[in-house]
C-alpha cells in the first residue's frame, strides 16, 4: 500500500510538472516495423521472443516490472517457448515473499516476474496495449488496420527515437530526455506557437536512452544493433501483453469458416422455404 | 394469444391433454412460435432476433467471467488479466463479452431507427415502443456499469465524469451523487454496487424483454408497408402472413449467422478495435487521462451532454428564467435525458395518419438527415470539447430536437402522402408476384406504388 502511495506520488510529480509547463496536443513520430506477429495470419518468432526476454531481463528490468505475466509462461507454446528446466533457472534468479508462509524464498515458474523496481517506472505487463495504434488518424483507428501499427511499433520508436534537444528548447528540460515518439510529456514554453500548439514531434521523458549498440550479448550470434534490441524486445513485450494472440486468431478464424458454411446452408434452407410462397415477379 | 386469427394448438394425446388443462406451456409455446407474421418483412427486422441473441451471448459470457473475476479495487484488475491469461480459453470469453457489447449497441440502434421509419412506434403499438424505451436504458445502465469492473483508467475516470452528472441536479445532487457511489468518490463501494446491479439488470431486461415481446404479439408486428394485417378471418389473414416458424425463424438464423461471421473476424483479429487502450493502464486516482471518452454507443449522447455549454442563448434563458437554479452542467444532462425522453415520445409527437416513411415522401429526407445527424453527433462525442466541433455538436443536438419535437409534428399537417397498397398482400405479389403454393390466394399481382 505505501509503494503505491508513493508510486501514486511519483507519478502526480511528473504529472504536475508536466502540467507547469503545460503539455501541449503534440504529436510523434511512430515506425512503421514489419513484425513477425503481424497480419491475420501472423506469428510470433520464438527466436525474437526468447532475444526479446534476454533484452527485458538485462536492461528493462532494472527499472520496470512485468507483474502480470506467470513465469511459467515462457514455456508455453506460441511464446518464447522455453525448455522448463531454464525456464525453472530463470525464476530462480529472484527472491519472492512466499504468500502462505511469509518467508523469502527464491521464485518458482509459478511465481509472477516482479513489479517495478524503481517507482514510477510503470509495469510493461500491457504497455504494447496501452499504447499507441488504437487510435489515429482522427480516432478512426485506421492505422492500426492498414499499416499493422500498433504498440508494438510505439514500443520501437519510443526505443529509437531518442534525439539532440531540438532547435527551439537547446537545454531542454532539466532531468528529461527529447523523444519524438513520446507524446505524453512535458514540452517546454519556446517549442509551442501562439495557440499553445507544439512545433516539435514528441516531448520529454524521464526515462534516459536506455539502449546502446551491443548492450548485450545474444547467445545465437545476432548482432545487437540498438534496432535489433529495440524490435526484439518490443515484440517480447507484445507477446507479454497478448500472449493468447495467436490462440485467439486461430480461434477466430475457424468460427468465422464454420458461421460462413451455416450462413450459406441457412441461406439455401431460408430459399427453399420462401419458394413456395414468393412466386415469379410478373 | 390475441389479434390475428389462426390455428391454435390442440392437445392430441392424453399426455398432452392432461398436462395442457394444468399448464398451456405448450399452447403458449406453440401459439408464439407460430405467429402469424406479415409476409412483406424485409432484412430490417431481423435485428430482434440478433438483440435476443446478444442477450443470451451476454449473459452466457458474463456468468463465466464472474466465475474468475474479483470485485475489488486491489484485485480487479489483475483477475481480469488472470482471466486473459490463465482460464481455458477465458481470452475468448473475454473478448466477446466486451465486443457483445458493441454488438448490442449496434443491433439496437439498427432496430430503433427501422422502427422510427416504419412508424413501428405509432398506435396501437406505443406499449411495445416505450417498453423497447426502457430496454434500451437499462442497456446503457448495464454497459457503463460493466465498463467499470476491469477498474482500468477509462473505467475509473469515466465512472467519475458519468456520476458527476448526477451531482449537477441541484439541490439534491451531491446527496445523490454519493448515494450512488457509496461513498465520495468513486472506490471499492462504488465497485462493489456496479458489480451487483450489472449482474442484476440483464435478468430485469430479459423480463422486459418478455414483454416486449407480448406486447407485439398482440398487436401484431408492424411491416414496411404499415398496412395492417386483414383480420376479418382466419383465410384472410393467412393470405398476409405467413407462421413464424419456419419463415421467419430460418431468415433471421441466416441473417445471424452471417452478422456473427463480422462479429468473430472482429472478436478474432481485432478485438481491441472498439475500446479505449487506456482501459489497459490500472485505475490510477491520482492520475487523470488527457481525454476521457466513453465507449463508442454512447458518443451521440455525450455529444449533446457537451453541445450545451454556458455561452448558449438557450441555456442563458434557461439560468435567468430559473434564477440560476439551471445552470450549464445541469442543462447539458436535462438535454441528454431528454434526447432519449423525446424519441420515447414519438408515438403522440408523430401526427401523420400514414404509418410507413416508404409512403411519406417528405419525412423520408428528414429521418435520412436524422440518421447522418446521429452519426455526426457519434462522431464530435469523439473530438476534444473546441471549435469546430462546439459548434457542430450544439447544430446537431439542435437537429436531433427539431426532428422530435417540430418536424415530427409538423409534417403530419403539410405532408401530401403517397397511395398505399390496400394490403400487405398486395405489397408482396407486387414485389415477388403470386406464390405457386404457401397460403393460397385469389389477388392478382399488381403495383402498390
Amino acid at each position: 500500500m505505501i509503494r503505491k502511495i508513493a508510486l501514486s506520488a511519483a507519478l502526480a510529480v511528473v504529472a504536475t510538472s508536466g502540467a507547469a509547463l503545460a503539455a501541449g496536443g503534440g504529436h510523434r513520430e511512430i515506425t512503421d516495423v514489419a513484425f513477425a506477429h503481424e497480419g491475420p495470419f501472423g506469428k510470433f518468432d520464438q527466436f525474437q521472443l526468447q532475444r526479446g526476454l534476454q533484452v527485458y531481463t538485462e536492461v528493462c528490468s532494472a527499472c520496470h516490472g512485468l507483474k502480470y505475466v506467470p513465469i511459467r509462461t515462457l514455456a508455453d507454446e506460441g511464446g518464447p517457448q522455453l525448455p522448463e528446466d531454464q525456464v525453472r533457472a530463470y525464476a530462480e534468479q529472484f527472491t519472492v515473499t512466499d504468500a502462505e508462509t511469509g518467508e523469502d524464498r527464491a521464485g518458482l515458474p509459478t511465481d509472477h516476474f516482479p513489479a517495478s523496481a524503481m517507482e514510477g517506472a510503470p509495469d510493461l505487463s500491457l504497455m504494447t496495449k496501452a499504447r499507441a495504434g488504437f487510435s489515429g488518424p482522427y480516432g478512426t483507428g485506421m492505422s492500426q488496420l492498414f499499416n499493422g501499427m500498433g504498440g508494438a511499433e510505439y514500443m520501437y520508436s519510443l526505443l529509437t527515437h531518442y534525439e539532440e534537444n531540438p532547435e527551439c528548447a537547446p537545454d531542454g528540460i532539466d532531468g528529461f530526455y527529447y523523444n519524438t515518439s513520446f507524446d505524453k510529456g512535458a514540452i517546454p514554453e519556446t517549442c509551442k506557437d501562439e495557440h499553445g500548439v507544439s512545433t516539435i514531434p514528441g516531448s520529454w521523458i524521464a526515462m534516459p536512452e536506455p539502449l546502446a549498440d551491443d548492450l548485450v550479448t545474444y547467445a545465437d550470434g545476432t548482432p545487437a544493433t540498438k534496432s535489433q534490441m529495440a524490435e526484439d524486445v518490443s515484440s517480447f513485450l507484445m507477446w507479454a501483453a497478448e500472449p493468447k494472440l495467436m490462440d485467439r486468431r486461430e480461434a477466430g478464424f475457424k468460427a468465422v469458416i464454420f458461421l460462413t458454411i451455416l450462413a450459406s446452408l441457412l441461406y439455401l434452407t431460408n430459399k427453399r422455404i420462401w419458394a413456395g410462397v414468393k412466386g415469379k415477379k410478373a | 394469444m390475441a389479434g390475428i386469427p389462426h390455428d391454435h394448438y390442440e392437445p392430441k394425446t392424453g399426455g398432452e391433454k392432461w398436462l395442457h388443462k394444468r399448464l398451456p406451456i405448450v399452447g403458449l409455446m406453440y401459439d408464439t412460435i407460430m405467429i402469424p407474421t406479415p409476409k412483406n418483412l424485409n432484412w430490417m427486422w431481423i435485428w430482434g432476433i440478433v438483440l435476443t441473441f446478444c442477450l443470451a451471448l451476454q449473459i452466457i459470457t458474463g456468468i463465466v467471467l464472474v466465475m474468475h473475476y474479483t470485485p475489488h479495487v486491489d484485485y480487479a484488475f489483475a483477475s481480469v488479466e488472470h482471466i486473459m491469461r490463465n482460464v481455458n480459453g477465458g481470452y475468448m470469453i473475454r473478448y466477446l463479452h466486451q465486443n457483445g457489447a458493441s454488438l448490442f449497441f449496434v443491433a439496437v440502434y439498427l432496430h430503433i431507427f427501422r422502427g422510427l421509419y416504419y412508424g413501428s412506434y405509432k398506435a396501437p403499438r406505443e406499449v411495445t415502443w416505450i417498453i423497447g424505451m426502457l430496454i434500451y436504458l437499462l442497456m446503457m445502465a448495464t454497459a457503463f456499469m460493466g465498463y467499470v469492473l476491469p477498474w482500468g483508467q477509462m473505467s475509473f475516470w469515466g465512472a467519475t465524469v458519468i456520476t458527476g452528472l448526477f451531482g449537477a441536479i441541484p439541490g439534491v445532487g451531491e446527496a445523490i451523487q454519493t448515494w450512488l457511489l457509496g461513498g465520495p468518490a468513486v472506490d471499492n463501494a462504488t465497485l462493489n454496487r456496479f458489480f451487483s446491479l450489472h449482474y442484476l439488470l440483464p435478468f430485469v431486461i430479459a423480463g422486459l424483454v418478455a414483454v416486449h415481446i407480448w406486447a407485439f404479439h398482440t398487436t401484431g408486428n408492424n411491416n414496411p408497408t404499415g398496412v395492417e394485417v386483414r383480420r376479418g378471418s382466419k383465410e384472410e389473414a393467412a393470405r398476409d402472413t405467413v407462421p413464424f416458424w419456419p419463415y421467419y425463424v430460418i431468415k433471421d438464423l441466416f441473417a445471424l449467422a452471417v452478422i456473427l461471421a463480422v462479429f468473430f473476424a472482429i472478436v478474432g483479429f481485432m478485438p481491441n478495435y472498439l475500446g479505449h487502450p487506456d482501459n489497459y493502464i490500472e485505475a490510477n486516482p491520482l492520475a487523470t487521462p488527457a481525454h476521457i471518452v466513453p465507449e463508442w454507443y454512447f458518443l451521440p449522447f455525450y455529444a449533446i451532454l457537451r453541445a450545451f455549454t454556458a455561452d448558449v442563448w438557450v441555456v442563458i434563458a434557461a439560468e435567468w428564467i430559473t434564477f440560476g437554479i439551471i445552470d450549464a452542467k445541469f442543462f447539458g444532462v436535462l438535454a441528454m435525458f431528454g434526447a432519449i425522453a423525446v424519441m420515447a415520445l414519438a408515438p403522440w409527437l408523430d401526427t401523420s395518419t400514414v404509418r410507413s416513411g416508404r409512403y411519406r415522401p417528405m419525412m423520408k429526407w428528414w429521418f435520412a438527415l436524422l440518421v447522418v445527424d446521429f452519426m455526426v453527433l457519434m462522431w464530435v462525442g469523439a473530438m476534444p470539447a473546441e471549435e469546430p466541433y462546439a459548434t457542430i455538436s450544439l447544430i446537431a443536438s439542435a437537429y436531433w430536437f427539431a426532428y422530435f419535437l417540430v418536424i415530427l409534428p409538423l409534417m403530419g399537417v403539410i405532408e401530401k402522402p403517397l397511395p398505399q397498397p390496400a394490403t400487405i398482400e398486395d405489397d408482396f405479389n407486387a414485389h415477388y408476384g403470386k406464390g405457386s403454393g404457401g397460403s393460397g390466394g385469389n389477388a392478382i399481382a399488381q403495383p402498390a406504388e
